[in-house]
């Protein structure tokens, strides 16, 4: 009975073939178009006659490509960081089970510097189009436009400089955040590596420290980069929930793309000692990770609303009251929530690939629309909306993370060949 | 001859041996009764072929009648029986509701699913158990065939089967 993974060829390696190559390209292809018909449209369209209203601040057809661009950067980086999270957290828990789709784990880390450099430059290119907080004249007591509670806020993102100037704090921390994510990555990958060549079990442990580390740094930088770049754009609003709820966002929306491409992956013949059983415990960490979703969103939403203070109900008011945005609200909760809960709640549901593909792949559909409703009320107001705009970035960028993840898992074995627990792994049976 | 009186048992010590057996046992066209191990052994459902439990399906039934019922008592008390404004919002304030549904929803899910197992089990409070063996409290394994079940094949047959399957002993037990 001993060894039974000897059967196993553990020297695969992904092959990105051409074909596959060339349909993601297509995506990116018909993304590009949409995107590009969108942009028109918003150029010729016009939304003149809501301009003159909204006093003074005239609204331009590029401030919706910056929020795409703003969704899009937040949402993926969170797929990718998710990748290497989830990697560590086996580490750090001893999992024995998924030790032969770790790999798989962390291909997503990829993306991260991709991502990070993206985000830095649609900071400084959308700037004042996406944060309120970044006018000089708000940090003013001269100006009309002085706003107390912004300037109360100010030096988290101004300090050590003066407030209104350089953001220098703001993007000390995204430059950190993404630094130390990457260093992390590389080193996992590394490690991982070194395994391969070396065996042994010293590796592991390594492995297993790096991960703590990772995860206590994670723990802050996760909380702390979501109010950066999501919370703050609803400047006067806070809700103290707020990093856990983007965390959740991220989390199972990561956690679906690594299924799928487990189930991509098993589909094309690779990893053949990942069966069901595996399968089942990724669509279990899918589904209960759904239920956390919506705890913590409907955590949010009840307090606000049962006490139904004006500050910080006003966050909710922007969208359920929107014609624009009201109704995704309800589309949000039946993709993220009802749908996945209902569809995966059967024990055959998580072990067959069929039900697993729909789920995540509305899934990750669902959580767009979650950022999107994150992002757009607070910087587009009733400018905003779900069109061709959104629809073909958010292809672009789909298929420009599928291409360098895919890209990156190519490059080397797709099962840690001399990871410890690869027999255990084998024997996994629920 | 009268079901459930008069059983064959094979004594295991091993659970992997016990394991092979139930398979080799099964597979020689002899029906087992049920197999009683000190501790629960992984995969012993499996080779016995045993179907996996609808306990889910009665959960869920459960689970819903707690949502149902939850939700129709709050209805009825805050907009009908008696209508009260609380914190401004509406009588039928449903996200008010949410968190006393949740709790009841997992109520009546967990409860029934206890009660239902309870009964599918036969384990109400004045059931006498039957010791097949006083040892599989203990150290040993103890597959149980009931004879009544196995009339095309002689006694003498499954006792060597049992025996060349690895069982260290095989016993008869007769209840009255």
């Amino acid at each position: 009975m001993a060894h039974d993974v000897q059967h196993y060829n553990l020297d695969q390696k992904f092959d990105f073939t051409a074909a596959t190559k060339k349909s993601v390209f297509t995506v990116l292809i018909i993304g590009a178009a949409l995107l590009v018909i969108g942009i028109l449209m918003a150029i010729f369209g016009g939304h003149h006659e809501e301009a003159a209203e909204a006093g003074g601040h005239a609204f331009h057809w590029y401030e919706r490509l910056y929020a795409n661009l703003w969704i899009n950067n937040v949402y993926f980086t969170g797929i990718a960081i998710i990748g290497v999270f989830f990697f560590a957290v086996q580490y750090a828990a001893q999992a024995g089970w998924s030790a032969p789709i770790s790999r798989v784990m962390l291909s997503f880390g990829n993306w991260l510097p991709y991502a990070g450099i993206l985000m830095i430059v649609t900071f400084f290119v959308a700037n004042h189009d996406l944060f309120h907080w970044t006018h000089a004249y708000l940090f003013d007591t001269n100006s009309p436009e002085y706003d107390k509670i912004i300037d109360g806020k100010g030096a988290f993102f101004y300090w050590p400089m003066a407030k209104g100037s350089f953001p220098a704090f703001y993007i000390l921390r995204m430059v950190l955040f993404f630094g130390f994510w990457v260093f992390f990555f590389n080193k996992f990958k590394k490690i991982s590596a070194q395994e391969d060549q070396l065996g042994g079990t010293s590796h592991w442990f390594k492995m297993r420290s790096w991960s703590a580390y990772f995860i206590i740094f994670f723990a802050v930088s996760s909380s702390i980069s979501a109010w950066d770049w999501v919370m703050s754009i609803d400047t006067h609003w806070f809700s103290t929930l707020f990093g856990w709820y983007v965390f959740s966002s991220w989390f199972v929306s990561g956690l679906s793309a690594i299924t799928l491409l487990v189930i991509f992956l098993k589909s094309r013949g690779y990893l053949e000692m990942v069966n069901e059983n595996h399968v089942h415990d990724l669509g279990k960490f899918v589904f209960g990770f759904t239920i956390f979703w919506t705890y913590l969103w409907f955590s949010q939403f009840l307090l606000i609303y049962y006490a139904n203070i004006p500050e910080e109900s006003v966050y909710f008011i922007e969208r359920l009251s929107s014609d624009v945005y009201g109704p995704y609200i309800f589309v949000n909760l039946a993709m993220n929530f009802f749908l996945p809960f209902l569809i995966l709640m059967t024990r055959d549901a998580k072990r067959h690939g069929i039900f697993l593909k729909l789920v995540c792949t509305l899934i990750i559909a669902g959580h767009w629309v979650d950022f999107f409703l994150m992002v757009q009320p607070g910087t587009l107001g009733h400018n905003g909306g779900i069109g061709f705009m959104e629809i073909g970035m958010f292809l672009v960028y789909g298929s420009a993370v599928t291409l360098v993840v895919l890209g990156g898992l190519a490059k080397g074995n797709l099962i840690p060949k001399n990871h410890p627990m690869l027999e255990e792994s084998y024997h996994h049976h629920i | 001859m009268e079901r459930d009186k008069n059983f064959i048992l094979g004594v295991y010590d091993d659970e992997d041996v016990l394991l092979h057996a139930v398979s080799e046992v099964r597979t020689s066209g002899v029906k087992i009764h049920e197999v009683y191990t000190p501790y629960p052994v992984h995969g012993l459902e499996d080779v016995l072929g045993y179907k996996r439990s609808r306990l889910p399906i009665a959960a869920f039934l459960f689970g819903m009648l707690g949502t149902t019922l939850a939700l129709t008592m709050q209805l009825y008390m805050m907009r009908f029986d008696w209508p009260m404004i609380i914190g401004g919002k509406d009588h039928a304030a449903i996200p008010d509701f949410i968190p006393v549904t949740f709790e009841l929803t997992v109520l009546l899910a967990a409860f029934g699913m206890v009660g239902v197992f309870m009964i599918s089990s036969n384990l109400k409070p004045w059931a006498q158990p039957r010791i097949f063996d006083l040892r599989s409290t203990d150290d040993k394994h103890i597959m149980a065939i009931d004879i009544a079940n196995n009339t095309s094949m002689e006694v003498a047959k499954i006792q060597e089967i049992l025996k060349s399957s690895g069982a260290t002993e095989v016993n008869n037990k007769s209840f009255e």
